[in-house]
């Protein structure tokens, strides 16, 4: 990361709509220029709150937002120059897709011929040079998509925000999208603020992921620390498919702990987030960190397992197990010649890395 | 799936059994379209009785003159046959009428009633329309046509009157000799005529069926056509006005707040209409409560005052009880009142049509930097005019052939074109002009529909 000045600071910003409840509870965030920061949650987590309040539609009710520098609490959307991708795109149906695009270039008041040549060259760009004179509504989702994009991209804003932008397309457009929205922030250098609830769209598209819970940013990292590296149990069991064992702290030994889980298994673990000798723990595990039957000694956990269940996936198969007492232990275990002698009721042993299971709070 | 259907690029489609796939896709529907249909019958058959056929009776009797040529057949006959229509046709013309006055006179139904009296009355009422004076002369004429020698010993007693007719006609009644009234036959002679349609705007046929304009006194419906078309017209732009950003309002205030505002659109129409009517002559009149406010509050200042750059003026804000402002039983009064009872059914279809632009629009629009005025104008405004369509047709529709306002508060120059339809059925009891101008509302409204669906679209029509 660089040592860039911030382009857009939220500082200690509060949100409230009825005066009794905090959807926003003090949001901290600095984004740099170039950067892609994905603001992911559930929903109602105030994610797209803050987003609204970025953009100007919804006020802060405490704390300040600053755009280059500059407080922008009191300047209306339409002087704010962000370009912005709403959920179900809001391309106006009235006019033609050269149309949509050109609008905001007209009410920046710029002459007729230089507008016609940036809307071509941002239709050629997302790949829809054809399509300058159809109205939104005869174009497919994916390419009603694409000029949504195009549009907040047209003026050259500083900064674009997209509100869960994906959200109504099927799956297999949703990654050629998340691709293709990639590469542009890649190839323009664009600023990008994205608001999803979709986890592995974030992992995917950011480089720097703020997890919403409660109107709280649970953290804020890169995609490969907030899933290999979570801070706190939200955060785990959010990102990624995860195993949890509930338990207790037995003794902490430098950067190990020792927890005794509920069955009553003693389990080595990282320690991330416990603090004290007796304190209530959550272990989590990735399913894909998970040895069946693995050499004496190689890893310092092994348990015995039931097998309960087993669901082919192709590439992989997903194994629950019963194991220290927990019968939805779920193990990915790869398609491989290896692998084939699991059978529904065997009972093998399964084990992992301390440096894999992580101690949270519990 | 090779097997279930048989793809022949010779021929049709064929299912497995041979049977062309359209024959058994048909045949599989048929049961649910007879249900179908079954379901639709009884509205059908109640648009068609109450609906359909009255309209198409109105639209027959618009143009229907077989009556009359029932009547007159040998008359009709005879015109057809009068050469030079300047002077008074022949002696068997003026035979003609007598014949067919003797014939119909006796006419019986199959009770042994007589009905022809009747037929010879409705004849001349038909004639005056054409000419006035007709019916008088007729039922004159009538009168000394069948009367009979009772003195004769013969078992069918022959009439007084004998041929040749034509002096004895002109004698007992001068309008005989006046070649206006024979000339005016030529308009009945057909069994279908045009004449109400022209008589509706003021013109009419002349002897030989021209078409030319009725004398001044006695035009009078193209002025109220023309005011129909300004009242209906105003009515409209008035309530597009008021409706417009009260339908805003309820599209985007909170529930709780437009279920109330919502509640006092609504509230006109729970009222009866006669009520509403009546609480409109009580503020609106000479001395309702609107004159008595400007008497009372307006300041009475009357006389000279030294203005800068204007010298001593004289100045009158005097509102005294002469200057109270004729507001009810005239055209003012007929806008106001209709403006408000109309209201509802513009706003109702503006505010469905508000009420699904996503709030996501304007904000798009202010994100790309259009200020809110002018997201206003560009995007929202141009999202409701399938509202704004479909209100101004609905309200443009239902002032055009309004009746009950213009008649209580229009006073005489208020009433539109529907009093004149009434007036038709109930007073003069022309029916046929009466259905002549009901049918030309009807085009008109069928006009203005097509006309809305050439430049709006129909599917945009949205009433709520």
């Amino acid at each position: 990361m660089t040592d860039k000045e911030p382009l857009v600071q939220f500082e200690n910003v509060q949100k409230s709509y009825d005066g009794e409840i905090l959807v926003v509870k003090d949001f901290n965030l600095d984004v740099k220029p170039g950067e892609f920061v994905t603001m992911l949650g559930p929903s109602g987590s105030g994610k797209t709150t803050c987003l609204m309040m970025l953009a100007g539609f919804e006020p802060a009710t405490n704390g300040n937002i600053y755009l280059k520098g500059k407080p922008i609490n009191n300047v209306p959307p339409h002087k704010r120059g962000i370009g912005m991708v709403f959920q179900n795109y809001a391309l106006f149906p009235h006019m033609t897709v050269a149309e949509n695009l050109a609008f905001p270039l007209e009410v920046r008041k710029i002459a007729k011929s230089e507008r016609e040549e940036r809307v071509n060259r941002i239709l050629d760009m997302v790949q829809l040079g054809d399509f300058g004179s159809r109205r939104p509504m005869q174009l497919s989702g994916g390419q009603q998509q694409r000029v949504a994009v195009a549009r907040s991209l047209v003026f050259d804003p500083d900064l674009v925000l997209m509100d869960e932008p994906l959200g109504a397309l099927d799956k297999n457009l949703r990654e050629q999208m998340q691709y293709e929205i990639k590469h542009l922030h890649e190839n323009l250098g664009l600023t990008v603020i994205y608001v999803t609830h979709d986890q592995t769209e974030a992992l995917t598209m950011s480089n720097r992921i703020a997890v919403f819970d409660d109107g709280v940013v649970q953290q804020c990292s890169t995609p490969e620390h907030l899933y290999e590296r979570p801070e706190n149990a939200f955060v785990a069991n959010f990102i990624g498919e995860n195993n949890r064992l509930m338990g207790s702290v037995e003794a902490i030994n430098g950067d190990q702990v020792t927890v005794k889980t509920d069955s009553g298994d003693i389990v080595v673990a990282s320690k991330v987030n416990v603090n004290s000798v007796g304190e209530r723990a959550t272990l989590s595990l990735r399913p894909e960190r998970i040895f069946v039957s693995p050499a004496e000694g190689r890893t310092p956990n092994i348990y015995s397992a039931k097998v309960e269940e087993l669901i082919y996936h192709g590439d992989h198969i997903r194994t629950r197990f019963n194991v220290c007492g927990h019968d939805d232990f779920i193990v990915k275990i790869p398609n491989s010649i290896d692998n084939v002698s699991l059978k529904e009721g065997k009972e093998v042993n399964i084990g992992w890395m301390s440096e894999d299971c992580l101690a949270l709070d519990g | 799936m090779s097997d279930t259907s048989t793809i022949n690029s010779q021929g049709p489609l064929l299912t497995n059994d041979g049977v062309p796939l359209k024959d058994s896709l048909r045949k599989s529907l048929r049961r649910s379209k007879i249900r179908s249909f079954l379901l639709i019958l009884v509205p059908l058959l109640f648009v068609l009785a109450l609906f359909v056929a009255p309209i198409g009776s109105l639209l027959s009797r618009s143009v229907d003159d077989v009556y009359i040529n029932n009547v007159f057949p040998q008359t009709f006959a005879q015109y057809e046959v009068w050469e030079d229509k300047s002077i008074l046709p022949s002696e068997e013309m003026f035979a003609a009428v007598i014949n067919d006055i003797r014939i119909t006179h006796k006419l019986e139904n199959s009770e042994g009633k007589n009905i022809g009296k009747n037929l010879l009355g409705k004849s001349g009422t038909r004639m005056t329309y054409e000419f006035s004076g007709w019916r008088s002369l007729l039922l004159k004429t009538v009168k000394s046509a069948t009367k009979v020698n009772k003195r004769s010993k013969e078992e069918i007693k022959p009439y007084t009157w004998e041929a040749p007719y034509k002096e004895k006609m002109i004698k007992r009644d001068k309008r005989w000799g006046k070649v206006e009234f024979w000339q005016s036959l030529g308009a009945m002679k057909d069994p279908y005529t045009m004449g109400y349609y022209l008589n509706a705007v003021d013109l009419r046929y002349d002897a030989n069926k021209n078409i030319i304009q009725k004398v001044e006194h006695l035009r009078v419906y193209k002025t109220i056509w023309m005011r129909t078309l300004q009242v209906s017209l105003m009515v409209t732009i008035f309530c597009l006005i008021l409706a417009y950003p009260v339908s805003y309002l309820l599209a985007t205030l909170p529930m709780r707040i437009s279920n109330l505002l919502m509640i006092c659109v609504l509230m006109p129409f729970w009222t009866s209409l006669l009520v509403r009517i009546v609480a409109w002559m009580i503020m609106l009149q000479q001395n309702g409560v609107v004159n008595d406010t400007f008497v009372t509050i307006l300041p009475c200042f009357e006389g000279m005052v030294n203005l800068p750059f204007f010298g001593a003026t004289n100045i009158d804000l005097c509102f005294g009880d002469e200057d109270r402002i004729p507001m009810m039983y005239n055209f003012t009064g007929t806008i106001i009142v209709m403006t408000q009872i109309l209201l509802p059914f513009m706003i109702l279809p503006i505010y469905s049509i508000m009420k699904g632009i996503p709030p996501s629009y304007m904000k798009a629009a202010q994100n790309l930097g259009a200020t809110p005025t002018r997201a206003f104008i560009r995007v929202y405004i141009p999202q409701s005019v399938p509202g704004v369509g479909a209100g101004c047709i609905l309200v443009f529709i239902v002032a055009i052939g309004y009746y009950i306002t213009p008649e209580l508060v229009g006073g005489k120059d208020g009433l539109m074109i529907g009093n004149f339809v009434a007036r038709e059925m109930q007073q003069t009891l022309n029916w046929g002009l009466a259905a002549a101008m009901g049918t030309m509302l009807l085009i008109a409204v069928l006009a203005l529909y097509w006309v809305y669906d050439k430049f709006i679209g129909i599917d945009n029509l949205k009433m709520g």
